[in-house]
């Protein structure tokens, strides 16, 4: 034990001496919580809508109007033809052209039914999917009031269906709420597995390894000595995160501090393991580096963060269920938005652990002190 | 007949089919200054690292301290100090903190490692240096408290490999000086080195060329074997036929 004391005292030590990555740190986790949420806004605000009124009638000027009025649409043009319109789109003036066709209004009137086109800039897929649906809602309700429509529907039960709904957790759908604990997961990943990964082999890099390896240190009592300090400035980072989401985003976890640090305790052990494993098997800085890069990558496009783990091809899905950081993202979101208790996230504490003790596992039986 | 510390017999330590050392047997009394010679690559470090506990051999046999190599390297590691080729000190901890540190890990006990500490910056005269950070000191100073540090837990053995490489002859006497000490005080010295004055300081020398021990005894024996002025040229007439050469 009074070994682990000396080794704790002299890591300290040097993480407190070096002042740029103490302060890199800190820093990070906070600028970047603050800036990069607000890059990684996926609401579809203003959708750039170009008109062709081939009618040119008071139906069609109604319609026009309902979607403008509808707060989603910016009308950049009403172009003469349909050609002309795509020359919008092509030059990314419009995401959208709203085709209305000579004898609209006289159509519905007579026939009670007409179609109009809509031709959509499917590049960016969700904005296209967003805008489309947009229109399609302020059509649906410009159609609703038509008195042909209202005519209609004289007794109450030829109304159809009718549909109500409420978003719950995060009832406006604000995505920064979604965003917000899980890039804080991401900076608290980056930190972590970059400083665990560099530090022992920046030891061998120095050839101080060779000095701790000729002495009587267990392994174990070595790896604990990294892995201690990294796992109390990781709890550090990680409060530091979430007075951030707090401050600059109103977001106040809904579920336990409690369930929540116990988690992030767990999570860190596991992240750290993986960490030092990088390092046992890597021989100089640079490589490290590298590696502890290359996991990285995956860790932050598999993890659910941008995207939905479920909607993912089955291997994928297997991938993302392989990287711990998936699990603790999921976690955050559910004990931060919606207060989920302990029963509700035991699976993923169950995947915790066990990649806890497989990473540190493995990484003490890597680490060789006779070669 | 004296204790014997080391003993090998028949070391081997194989890369593949390269011999880094083959075949080596000498034994190391107790409290004798041993010197450990040859040119780049011819085994030296190698030969070293296994007895140190550090590097696995291919085959043959050691015993450090009375401990075999093979199943018992961590009880030699309680009993020796090493001193590396790499300075090996942290050089972002100051020159306490270094102390502090190694003694720690060597559990000697706290109130131990203050008094030992305060004597030590005493005698290396670096007490107004002791919180410096170690990077901070020149190379002289340094090598001298890596020694200070390797034999501050009181080993019976402390290995040094190339100990004085790139330090100025008066810093070079004085290191001797310190080896002396140590030696006096009943720790035994094994050293690897390539001055050849440094040999004749020694009590016994090995000639190491390519892998196997070509020469072991006393310094004035040797010369007087190999029909010598100094240990120079005995060094020569051993390694002139060595094939392999550079580091």
């Amino acid at each position: 034990m009074s070994v682990l004391r000396y080794l704790l005292k002299k890591e300290f030590r040097q993480i407190f001496r070096d002042k740029t990555i103490l302060a890199m740190m800190f820093a990070m986790p906070t600028v970047q919580l603050i800036i990069l949420p607000l890059a990684m806004n996926f609401d579809v605000k203003q959708v750039n809508l170009a008109v062709v009124d081939n009618d040119h009638s008071s139906y069609s000027r109604q319609m026009v109007n309902t979607i403008g009025a509808s707060g989603y649409f910016r009308m950049v043009a009403a172009a003469p033809s349909f050609p002309a319109a795509l020359q919008y789109i092509e030059r990314e003036k419009a995401d959208l052209v709203l085709e209305i066709p000579a004898g609209f209004e006289r159509n519905l009137v007579r026939e009670g039914q007409q179609k109009v086109g809509i031709s959509i800039d499917a590049i960016n897929g969700t904005k296209a999917a967003i805008g489309g649906n947009y229109l399609l809602t302020a059509i649906t309700d410009f159609n609703k009031d038509l008195p042909v429509n209202t005519a209609a529907r004289l007794s109450p039960a030829a109304g159809g269906i009718d549909l109500t709904w409420s978003n719950w957790y995060n009832p406006l759908a604000i995505y920064k709420f979604y965003v917000v604990p899980a890039v804080l997961v991401l900076l608290l990943t980056l930190i972590g597995g970059f400083m665990s990964a560099l530090n022992i082999v920046r030891e061998k890099e120095v050839g101080t390894i060779e000095q701790i390896n000729v002495t009587p240190i267990r392994k174990w009592e070595f790896i604990l000595g990294k892995l201690i300090p990294f796992w109390l400035m990781g709890l550090i980072v990680f409060t530091l995160g979430l007075l951030v989401a707090w401050g600059v985003y109103g977001i106040w976890p809904v579920g336990s501090f409690a369930l929540l640090y116990l988690f992030a305790a767990i999570y860190l052990v596991a992240l750290l393991g993986f960490g030092l494993l990088v390092s046992t098997y890597t021989s100089n800085q640079l490589q490290a580096m590298f590696v502890a890069f290359f996991f990285m990558m995956i860790f932050m496009l598999m993890s659910g963060l941008f995207t939905s783990v479920d909607s993912m091809p089955p291997w994928a899905r297997l991938i993302a269920h392989l990287t711990p950081i998936t699990h603790f993202i999921k976690v955050m979101r559910m004990i931060v938005l919606k207060g989920s208790g302990f029963a509700d996230v035991q699976r993923e504490f169950g995947y915790l652990v066990v990649f806890a003790l497989i990473l540190n596992g493995w990484a003490i039986l890597n680490y060789r002190k006779t070669s | 007949m004296a204790e014997k510390v080391i003993v090998c017999k028949e070391l081997t330590k194989r890369f593949g089919d390269f011999y880094a050392v083959n075949k080596i047997s000498f034994a190391v009394n107790k409290g004798e200054i041993f010197g450990f010679l040859g040119a780049n690559g011819a085994g030296k470090t190698t030969a070293m690292r296994i007895l140190c506990g550090l590097s696995h051999p291919s085959s043959g046999e050691a015993q450090v301290a009375g401990y075999d190599v093979y199943r018992q390297a961590e009880s030699i590691k309680k009993n020796i100090g090493y001193m590396s080729q790499k300075f090996s000190l942290y050089e972002n901890l100051t020159v306490a903190e270094n102390i502090e540190f190694f003694g720690g890990v060597y559990r000697v006990p706290a109130a131990e490692i203050q008094k030992r500490s305060d004597a030590l910056l005493q005698k290396l005269g670096l007490t107004g240096e002791a919180k410096k950070l170690v990077g901070a000191l020149p190379l002289g100073w340094k090598q001298k408290l890596a020694f200070s540090v390797a034999i501050f837990h009181r080993p019976r053995i402390v290995f040094l490999d190339e100990p004085t490489g790139g330090v100025d002859p008066v810093t070079r006497r004085q290191f001797w000086d310190m080896i002396y000490e140590a030696a006096a005080s009943g720790i035994t010295v094994f050293v690897t080195t390539h001055y050849m004055d440094e040999a004749e300081y020694c009590d016994r020398v090995t000639i190491m060329v390519d892998g196997k021990v070509e020469a072991l005894d006393a310094p004035s024996r040797l010369k007087a074997q190999f029909n010598a002025n100094n240990m120079d040229e005995v060094f020569y007439q051993l390694a002139r036929g060595a094939k392999r050469s550079g580091d």
